[in-house]
This record gives C-alpha cells, sequence and structure tokens, in this order.
C-alpha cells in the first residue's frame, strides 16, 4: 500500500520520451487526462461545473463526493457519452472533446459502468471475447465463421484467469454473483488493454470480501496503466489512491493527497460527516 | 464452445447428433411437401419464410424493431417484376435486381433512423415505409390498383419449366435455403457476435469501441437485401407485385410471423410464416374474421407465449434436460 502510494510522485511535469511497440518515438504528457473548464447542463441545472481535472499519468486518482455530486456524469464527459455544454477534453496530449464515444474507447480510454454493465444472456468468456474481438478486425465480416473467434479462446481464459473467475467461464453472466460479475466487468475492460481506466464505484454493493479482492484487482491492473476511480468506500481510497478529488454540486471542493483532504474542513463537513472525521 | 446465439445452446455431442435429426427431418418434409400440399401454398409460405427470417436478423439478432419491412418486400417485389415483364430479364436477374433494391432502400433506412431510439426507430422506419407506399402508388410503372400482373418466369438456364409449379417450388426452396444460409452465417460470425453485444448491451459496447451506427446499419442492409430477395421471389414465383405486399399491413404481418415463430431463433420466422400463411389461405372462407384471429394470436404471443412456438419449445426442451 506504501509503494502504491509512491506513484503519484512518479510523473514529473515535462514530457517523457517512450518508444512504442512499433519503435516510434512517443511523447507522453505527464498528464493522461486533463480537463479545462469542463461542463455540463442539463437546461438550468449544471451538474458539472468548470470543472479543470488533471489526472497523473499512471497515478490511481480518485473522483469522491456526496451522492448527485457529478462524479457519473463527469466519467460521461471524458468517455463522451455525453456532449459537454462547455469545456475540453484532452486525453494523452490530444484534444477528444468532439470525438465519438467509440473512438475514445479506441483511443484506450476504457470504463466500467456505476451499475454493473455486462452483456448478460452470454457467458463469460463470451464477454471478454467480444471485447478481444476488437483485435481482430474482422467484426464486419459477417460472411466470416465464428470459428475464427477460437483464436481468442486462449486471451479470453486467461483474462478470467486473471480476476479470479476461470470457474465461471461457462456461467451466463446474468447468472453470476454479483462480486464475480464485477470482476468479469473488469476483465471485460482490460480486454481492451487500454492506458486509461474509468471505474465508477468498482466495489459498490459488494462485501468485505469481495472488496478485498477487488481492491486487490484493481491495484495489479494499474501497473503500466492510469486509473480515475469513483469510490464512496474511503477506506478503499486511502489504500489505492495517490491524489483524490472531491466534488461537490458539480465544482471541484478540493484536491490533494488522503490525508491532506481528509483533514480539510470543507470536506469533512461537505462528505465525510462525522463518522470519518 | 457455446457459440449457438439460438435459445439453445450447444451441448456437445447429442446436440449435435439432435440438431442432425432436425436437418435431416426438414429435409424430408421440404421434399415430400410439393406433393401432398398445394405448390402455390408453399410458395407462399417460403417466400413469407425468408422474408420473416430477413426481418428477425434485424429484431431478434440486432434488436431493432423496424415497422417498415414492407417496403423492402415490396419495393423491391415492384421492381422484379418490372425488370422480369418490362425488360424482358431473366428471372434470377430479375431476383438480384430485387436484392439490390432492398438492400439500397435498407441502407437510406437506416442512415434515416438508427441513431433513433426505441419507439422513435420505429416511427421513422414506419414513415419511410409510408413514403415508399406512396411512391408505389404514384409511379407510373407499378402499374398503381392492378399491380404488376403476368411476371414472366423464364430462367436463365433453359432446362428449368418454371411455369411448373413443382419446378417453381423447388426453385424457390433453393432461393430461400441460400437466403436462409447468408442469415445463418451472418448470425454466427464475428459480425453476428458484436450485433448480439450491441442487443444485449448497447452502452457497454461503444465502450468497447464498436462503431455501433456502423453496425445496425449493416444490419440494416443486410436485413433490405434479404428481404428484397423474398419480395423478388415472390414477384416471380407468384407472378405479380402488387400495392397489398407494400402496405402497412405487411410490415405488421411479418411482425406477428416473427413473434408466432419465435424471436431471435433462426427457424422460428420459418415456423410463424407457416402458420400464418397457412391461417391466412385455409381460413380465407371466414372473411374478415382471419383478421379477429391474428389480432388475438398477436395479443396471446405478446401477453403469453413470448418466446414463440419455436422458443417455447427449446425453452421445454432445455429444461428437461436439465432436471
Ligand atoms: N441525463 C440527465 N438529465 C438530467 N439530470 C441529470 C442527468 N444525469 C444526471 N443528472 C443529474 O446530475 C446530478 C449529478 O448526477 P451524477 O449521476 O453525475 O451524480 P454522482 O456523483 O455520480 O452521484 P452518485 O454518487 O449517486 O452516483 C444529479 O443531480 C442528477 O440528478
Ligand atoms: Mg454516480
Amino acid at each position: 500500500m506504501a509503494g502504491r502510494r509512491k506513484f503519484g510522485a512518479v510523473g514529473v511535469a515535462c514530457p517523457l520520451l517512450v518508444t512504442s511497440r512499433d519503435g516510434e518515438l512517443l511523447i507522453l504528457q505527464p498528464w493522461a487526462i486533463e480537463t479545462s473548464g469542463l461542463t455540463k447542463a442539463f437546461g438550468d441545472f449544471c451538474a458539472v461545473k468548470d470543472v479543470t481535472l488533471r489526472v497523473r499519468r499512471g497515478a490511481i486518482h480518485a473522483l469522491i463526493g456526496p451522492n448527485g455530486a457529478g462524479k457519473t456524469t463527469l466519467f460521461n464527459l471524458l468517455t463522451r457519452f455525453l456532449p459537454p455544454t462547455a469545456g475540453t477534453i484532452v486525453i494523452n496530449g490530444q484534444d477528444v472533446t468532439t470525438l465519438a464515444p467509440a473512438e475514445i474507447a479506441r483511443r484506450g480510454v476504457a470504463r466500467s459502468f456505476q451499475i454493473s454493465s455486462v452483456f448478460p444472456h452470454l457467458t463469460a468468456h463470451e464477454n471478454v471475447r467480444v471485447a478481444l474481438q476488437r483485435d481482430l478486425k474482422t467484426f464486419y465480416q459477417f460472411w466470416r465463421s465464428d470459428r475464427s473467434l477460437a483464436v481468442l479462446d486462449a486471451r479470453a481464459d486467461a483474462l478470467l484467469e486473471s480476476v479470479g473467475i476461470t470457474a465461471f467461464a461457462q456461467t451466463r453472466a446474468a447468472d453470476l454473483p454479483y462480486g464475480r460479475k464485477r470482476a468479469l466487468e473488469i476483465a471485460t475492460t482490460l480486454a481492451l488493454d487500454p492506458s486509461i481506466l474509468l471505474l465508477d464505484e468498482p466495489m459498490a454493493g459488494l462485501g468485505m470480501e469481495d472488496i478485498e479482492k477487488i481492491s486487490d484487482l484493481v491495484v495489479s491492473v494499474a501497473q503500466g496503466r492510469t486509473v480515475l476511480m469513483v469510490e464512496h468506500n474511503l477506506r478503499v481510497v486511502a489504500r489505492l489512491c495517490s491524489t483524490i478529488t472531491v466534488l461537490q454540486r458539480g465544482e471541484i471542493l478540493v484536491e490533494g493527497a488522503y490525508d491532506d483532504v481528509s483533514r480539510n474542513p470543507a470536506v469533512i463537513e461537505a462528505y465525510m460527516g462525522q463518522g470519518h472525521a | 464452445m457455446a457459440s449457438a446465439s439460438t435459445a439453445v445452446p450447444s451441448r456437445g455431442a447429442s446436440h449435435t447428433a439432435r440438431r442432425a435429426a432436425l436437418v435431416a427431418a426438414a429435409a424430408c418434409v421440404a421434399l415430400v411437401a410439393p406433393f401432398l400440399l398445394y405448390p402455390i401454398f408453399l410458395i407462399n409460405v417460403l417466400c413469407f419464410a425468408l422474408f420473416a427470417c430477413a426481418f428477425n436478423l434485424m429484431m431478434g439478432f440486432a434488436g431493432l424493431l423496424s415497422f417498415g419491412h414492407a417496403a423492402f418486400f415490396g419495393g423491391s417485389a415492384y421492381v422484379t417484376a418490372y425488370a422480369a415483364k418490362a425488360w424482358g430479364w431473366p428471372a434470377e436477374l430479375s431476383i438480384l435486381a430485387g436484392l439490390v433494391t432492398g438492400g439500397g432502400l435498407g441502407v437510406v433506412f437506416g442512415w434515416i433512423s438508427i441513431r433513433r431510439q426505441g419507439i422513435y426507430f420505429g416511427m421513422v422506419t414506419m414513415a419511410l415505409a409510408q413514403l415508399v407506399y406512396f411512391a408505389a402508388l404514384q409511379a407510373k410503372f407499378t402499374g398503381g390498383e392492378d399491380g404488376i400482373q403476368g411476371v414472366p418466369q423464364r430462367s436463365a438456364l433453359p432446362m428449368l419449366d418454371l411455369t411448373d409449379n413443382r419446378v417453381m417450388y423447388f426453385y424457390a426452396l433453393a432461393v430461400f435455403l441460400a437466403g436462409f444460409a447468408v442469415i445463418y452465417r451472418t448470425v454466427h460470425s464475428p459480425f453476428g457476435h458484436v450485433l448480439r453485444a450491441i442487443r444485449e448491451n448497447e452502452g457497454r459496447a461503444i465502450s468497447l469501441g464498436y462503431d455501433v451506427p456502423r453496425f445496425k446499419l449493416l444490419a440494416f442492409a443486410l436485413s433490405g437485401a434479404l428481404s428484397g430477395l423474398a419480395g423478388g421471389l415472390k414477384a416471380i414465383a407468384l407472378q405479380i407485385a402488387t400495392l397489398t405486399d407494400v402496405e402497412f399491413t405487411m410490415s405488421g404481418e411479418v411482425v406477428l410471423m416473427t413473434l408466432v415463430g419465435g424471436v431471435a431463433t433462426l427457424t422460428g420466422p420459418v415456423v410463424g410464416a407457416a402458420v400464418v400463411v397457412a391461417m391466412l389461405t385455409y381460413l380465407a372462407a371466414f372473411g374478415v374474421w382471419v383478421k379477429a384471429l391474428q389480432g388475438i394470436i398477436f395479443i396471446a404471443c405478446v401477453l403469453a407465449f413470448r418466446r414463440g412456438i419455436v422458443g417455447e419449445i427449446a425453452a421445454m426442451l432445455e429444461r428437461s434436460r436439465q432436471t
């Protein structure tokens, strides 16, 4: 857990030079996600107001805030599931404000949903495989047999194993226990090998034991990735996250390390309540 | 590997054997039927079975409920009939023209409607189909109220005498099987798997990076083309293309056939088409009462037998296997 915390200090405020798999030189921005003045209005009501957020590459960054603070809406903006009313979104140094949601996903931004989101009538194995299928580039080929998808089976099995649900490979997603469903969702998300993971309350509705498991999972999948997660469980946040942004009524209240944020009086009042003070 | 998209996931050897038996039985029925039943009736069934299967590709496997499929069926019937009669094209080429027409209309309909959700999607397809109906009513070449009658039945293959009803039946059977094979393959293709994922959870499919509108558009084009194939076949086989084919009731009838047989099953629409066509043919003497009966069946399907005939049977087999 201490090791995790250090991660936040890794990114320095200058571009990093890295070579990609193809050997070309990439300039990596220190920020995986940068928004400025991001705003979303539903009629008169501003769900997200002038949010300028920067998520450091390689960090596990928490987004917390009371119910209705606009966390999910912010995720929907970042993945372009909703068009912003104002502001810009820069991901890996590129302005993606006007891209289509599927295009954002293809740029390596993968998300999970607050309410577990699987393909209910597909088996766990099929759930993961349909995500892996994107790599094959045969997904428009209606004339090709689905036996061609068998090449993905080993990878699908490996992903299921990595989240510990191998035993459920042939179970329909709808029939999985809730904790396993969340694990399946993460496996499906990982199938895309994203550089940025947006997790919307991955522990919500889980028991102690599952929280432990999913926390470990988040830590391991965060290796070499950037994670932005919405999480209500502050123990989890304290353990996993290097930076915390507190959202309140659509606006950023404070941002910083866990200890600073948790001592901030405004935060205590707005979010943490007496129980956590 | 569980890859079957029908209601019954495959279960190894016993399942394969059962399926082989079913295919053999269906082949026997298809071969013997024209010697027991009126071939024209069977041809009718085949045309509508193909139409319903094409429709189900969208409703059952892509989760898109269109109320405008008559436009593809009827529009293509006109084009095929016209090509065969006015231009003297052979049956195969005329039917191909119908297929292209259906596919083209499918792209246009899809382009305009796929970004709408749920009921709005249905409304747009319905409105577009009304436009096609209007065009058919106004255009000169469609022959107005009379339609195009006496469509010649001339195959490019000289040894095929399509004017013989039994020959025509087997010809229609071949076209049906070709269309069915395309649908089967589509459902069991990489594309079919993504389509199924989109039907199951569209938001999730988008978040996996799939361009959902494109998948829907391709599904629309395929469904339109295959509906066009059915319409073209019908124009040649029954030698007529009329306003009935392009009317709103036709769009409703194909929904009924699919529901009766079983949505999202491969063979359901075939069974549904057979039931509905049989009803319309053999109960025709009861006049408007047939319509009432149709309505009652419709309601029963929606309220009590959601899975349709094939779907219910598959579910029963599934249950008996588990106990
Ligand atoms: N599509 C919408 N139309 C109108 N209002 C919306 C819409 N989506 C969200 N809102 C409103 O925006 C506010 C923020 O919602 P959001 O779901 O982003 O909150 P949240 O921080 O994720 O809350 P929770 O912790 O309950 O998940 C809420 O008041 C909500 O009612
Ligand atoms: Mg939320």
